[in-house]
């Protein structure tokens, strides 16, 4: 292949590079309006009443809109999200009202002059507590709430979903094992922090039609959220998305967006702009949310697993509407990239009064891997069995089944387990740089699919030029991955045309044809199956026309570097340009006209699972898997870890572009490297204490371990050249991989993340003193729902 | 209150008016629409705002408009020429040390001020000198390289 493969430079790298790409926050329109807005302080209360007649007084501002003004609720899954609080404040921080004034200073004083009344009634700080039976109800009307059908909210309980797999005979799986053990695991809450903090502008002019432009990875989700939201056409809903400065998920689905619009709804022609700041990002963006795990193993003696029983609790805050396929994805995957015969698995999401979870990086697989991939560390070494080939062992294979019971055609998982482990030599000891120091290795796997309803779609346009270039266009975002410049290799290889003869156009609902959303890890797959095909379009045109005047038959003619070419005769050929506007005969007439290539996909025969035993032929389009090893040192003295080497070995199925690839394993590695050893969002009674990055860590330079990336290519038969999505599985296993590491050096086992040098230091006190090995998570939690 | 400062910016003469309480940031992005400096925090935590002035990387959220009288401040945009790029941008892309792009204009300009102070850095010396940046993207490890390629060309000059 010519372009496919290739280490190519991204087509947006001088706009990045200079400035010159401007971001939403960038953007500065003609009569525009600044947005603030006034927030609850507590975590759960009743509103009672909200005046803002002093606010109003306050020169400059212009208008003042509240939650009454947008009763609404939206959501993508379950339509539980009201933009800003209506009777009830759910969580510290949630939106009550919001003023637009002609500056930014204005906006953020007149919000102090809001005076709202509340009724504070108990709050649910903790995902055990909510299941309880006596909780307080978050949302006393979900049984009123649509959802779509593949998800069950429980009405009268604070359960938004719960996702039940059923695999074989459990009760029979624990008979037939040889030995049984249960261990639990907990992650706490953390946020994505891109370094571009959210923001949105919003202006409706006097016909009625909306523009919202918006740092967000999914602008025709976000059309149609606020379609349904405010009632407006989306041929009036134009959403544009001209830039986004990292996403992870956090700008996924909507946010910000319906706070500004009651605003520009009343304040015609005038854009109303709202962008964060870094602590309402912590807390009004999107956050990870937090997952309680709860493993029961049956193992044989010769290292097979035969039966995992397990429960997932997830704190998905003040809402659900996006958490509740986070719960679904995690029992599709319930005990990671293993095969087993017995499978019990019940994932629960939860409301809780706590800031809003969502999609991050990984969607949920991280989570549940710190727990089943520390599960299957502790078993191996209570059997006796090297951790590698304990997971060599149970590892999912080509003829094994998936959790949901689908047969599995194509896996490259063992080949990465011992590439990653080579890469590290990891039964090789190295020695500590000091006294007081240990240096030791550990090693974890990871699976992920695309979590997306199984008929997403996606298209894309091809339009060529007369002089031979193209306009390639899609509403697939680049947020950072490198979409853009993946997409225009393909359609390069596809239509044999140098990538610098391209130029993509995306983001703007308007003009680019329809994308679901950019998350998911399914651009390249998805978008890209739309683009080769919409080139294959364009190509057959070409060869239509080539064949008109060269005198060929369209098999015997073939795309060649800018050309249509005779096979056999190469200098029989037309250039592309020529034939772009339609071909002209000899007598002057013309033929065809413009040629626009047209593409559009669907993952090909996804179904739904079956609702009461959660399996299923085909739920996910593929799965990825990976793994990875750790190297690591640890001071005893003070707890502290520094990682030094990681070695990320995924099937990718086709490398597109190995610079981009390495690129987003890298940020995958440090970004997991970081939830493992230092972030939390803490949350106090509900009440964010980390928010700002003088208390919220995330690595630097110097936290960076060396790196070793080696991709396996056993291609994905419906991906485009092969190819399969990866950005987010690559997030997986460094975080439960630094964890075994932990343990293979002192025996000591900490069960919750992060691994803080406080949280070491004292396991490791305790250890001495006590013998202690294992540091479990405090709550024991049983529950049945009927 | 307003007060008249004089200063060069992107080595340009300017004499402006500024609000004693206005950041060069904001003045930077609001008055003169310079949007590469970006601001990812305001608290001088993550680096996104870092511009030159008089040659020192500084966090350009923390630091008064009011201050830069008749110092010499450096944007991003000031740092290529026209079209001709400078070699750190250029080794940016080549290397593949940006993605999403929003903490990009900060980390070069940090790193355009070690190799003006030390032509021929360490690794470690670039690892600290970026340490002030965040990038939530690229797991920095491509970003030392780039830094690192523009400073062996150096070396061997
Ligand atoms: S915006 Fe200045 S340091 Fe973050
Ligand atoms: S490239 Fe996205 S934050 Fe650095």
């Amino acid at each position: 292949m010519k372009y496919v493969g290739k280490s190519i430079d991204r087509v947006d790298g001088v706009k990045k590079v200079t400035g010159d790409l401007k971001y939403v926050d960038d953007l500065k329109l003609s009569k525009m309006l600044y947005a603030a807005v006034k927030r609850s302080p507590h975590a759960h209360a009743l509103i009672k009443n909200i005046d803002v007649s002093k606010a109003l007084e306050l020169e400059g501002v212009k208008a003042i809109k509240t939650g009454k003004d947008v009763p609404q609720r939206a959501g993508l899954y379950l339509e539980d999200k009201y933009f800003m609080a209506v009777d009830r404040a759910r969580y510290i921080g949630e939106a009550v009202a919001v003023v637009a004034a002609i500056t930014q200073e204005i906006a953020f004083e007149a919000v102090k002059l809001i005076e709202v009344e509340y009724e504070v009634i108990p709050a649910v700080t903790n995902a055990l507590d909510a299941l309880k039976a006596d909780a307080p109800l978050i949302h006393p009307q979900l049984e009123e709430y649509y959802h779509a059908s593949i998800f069950h909210p429980v009405p009268g309980t604070n359960i938004s979903n719960h996702y039940k797999l059923r695999k074989g005979n459990i009760e029979k799986g624990f008979e037939e094992a040889d030995f049984v053990y249960e261990y639990n695991f907990y992650v706490p809450h953390v946020q994505h922090v891109p370094i571009e903090n959210h923001s949105a502008i919003a202006q409706m002019d006097r016909d009625g039609s909306l523009t919202v432009w918006a740092s967000c990875q999914s602008p025709y989700a976000v059309r149609q959220a606020l379609s349904v939201a405010f009632n407006i056409p989306l041929n009036k809903l134009r959403v544009l998305s001209p830039a986004v400065g990292g996403g992870f998920g956090s700008k996924a689905g909507t946010t910000l967006e319906g706070v500004i619009i009651p605003l520009a709804m009343e304040l015609r022609g005038h854009p109303i702009k709202l962008t964060f700041s870094r602590e309402d990002e912590f807390v009004n963006a999107f956050v990870r949310q937090g997952l309680h795990s709860k493993f029961k193993t049956g193992v044989n003696k010769n290292g097979k697993i035969i039966a995992i029983k397990n429960q997932y609790v997830w704190d998905g805050g003040a809402f659900n509407e996006y958490g509740v396929n986070i719960s679904k994805a995690a029992g599709f995957a319930a005990v990671g990239p293993y095969d087993v015969e017995h499978i019990w698995a019940d994932s629960y999401c939860v409301y809780t009064n706590h800031p809003v979870g969502g999609p991050y990086r990984g969607f949920g697989m991280s989570e549940i891997h710190y727990g089943i991939e520390q599960n299957m560390d502790i078993i191996a070494d209570k059997l006796g069995i090297d951790p590698v080939e304990f997971r060599r062992i149970n590892a999912q294979k080509e003829g094994g089944r998936t959790a949901t019971d689908s047969y599995i055609t194509n896996c490259g998982f063992l080949e990465c387990i011992d590439n990653a482990a080579d890469a590290i030599d990891f039964n090789k000891v190295e020695t500590p740089s000091g006294k007081y120091k240990l240096r030791g290795k550990g090693f974890a796997g990871g699976m992920k699919a695309p979590s997306m309803p199984t008929n997403v779609a996606s298209s894309a346009i091809v339009r060529l030029n007369e002089d031979g270039t193209v306009y390639l266009m899609s509403s697939a975002q680049d947020i950072g991955q490198g979409s853009d410049t993946v997409l225009i290799q393909m359609a390069a290889e596809t239509l044999s045309i140098n990538p610098d003869k391209f130029t993509i156009k995306t983001g703007d609902t308007d003009h680019t044809p329809y994308e679901w959303q950019t998350v998911a890890s399914r651009i390249t797959y998805c978008a890209g199956n739309a683009v080769v095909k919409a080139c294959e379009d364009a190509k057959g045109q070409l060869l239509d026309l080539a064949s008109i005047k060269l005198g060929f038959h369209k098999d015997d003619l073939m795309l060649e570097d800018g050309y249509v070419k005779a096979k056999f005769y190469p200098e029989k050929k037309v250039a592309i340009g020529d034939l772009a506007l339609g071909l002209t005969m000899p007598d002057g007439s013309g033929v065809h006209g413009p040629i626009i290539g047209r593409g559009s996909f669907i993952p090909p025969n996804t179904m739904n699972f079956d609702l009461e035993t959660g399996l299923g032929v085909n739920p996910v389009a593929f799965w990825t898997y990976g793994a990875q090893g750790v190297d690591i040192e640890l001071d005893t003295d003070t707890g502290e870890i520094k990682v030094l080497r990681v070695s990320s070995s995924f099937d990718v199925g086709q490398v597109v572009n190995p610079i981009l690839l390495e690129g987003q394993l890298e940020g995958a590695i440090v970004q997991s490297l970081g939830t493992a050893l230092f972030e939390e969002l803490m949350l106090k009674d509900g009440k964010p204490v980390n928010n700002s990055f003088v208390d919220y860590k995330i690595p630097t330079a110097d936290d960076m371990p060396e790196m070793i990336i080696i991709p396996v290519e056993n291609p994905e038969k419906t991906g485009p050249y092969g190819a399969r999505g990866v950005a987010e599985p690559a997030m997986i296993p460094t975080a439960p991989a630094i964890a075994n590491a932990i343990y293979s050096m002192t025996g000591v086992r900490i069960a919750t993340m992060p691994l803080t040098p406080e949280r070491v230091k004292k396991a490791l006190k305790e250890n001495k003193e006590t013998g202690r090995t294992y540091f479990g998570v405090d709550s024991d939690y049983e529950f049945h729902i009927k | 209150m307003k007060h008249k400062i004089s200063f060069i910016l992107n080595n340009e003469k300017i004499t402006h008016e500024v609000e004693s309480n206005k950041t060069l940031l904001s003045v930077l992005r609001e008055d003169f629409d310079f949007t590469g400096a970006k601001e990812g925090c305001g608290m001088g935590e993550c680096g996104a705002c870092t511009v030159l002035v008089n040659g020192q990387p500084i966090n350009s959220c923390m630091m008064l408009a009011v201050d830069i009288e008749g110092k010499e401040v450096l944007t991003i945009e000031g740092l290529s020429r026209g079209d001709v790029l400078d070699d750190l941008q250029i080794s940016f892309i080549e290397n593949g040390a940006l993605q999403c792009g929003y903490c990009t204009p900060g980390m070069i300009m940090s790193a355009k001020a070690l190799l003006n102070e030390n032509p021929t850095p360490t690794e470690e010396d670039v690892k600290h000198a970026i340490s002030g940046n965040l990038c939530r993207c690229t797991g920095y490890q491509k970003i030392v390289k780039a830094i690192m390629v523009v400073a062996d060309k150096n070396n061997n000059q």
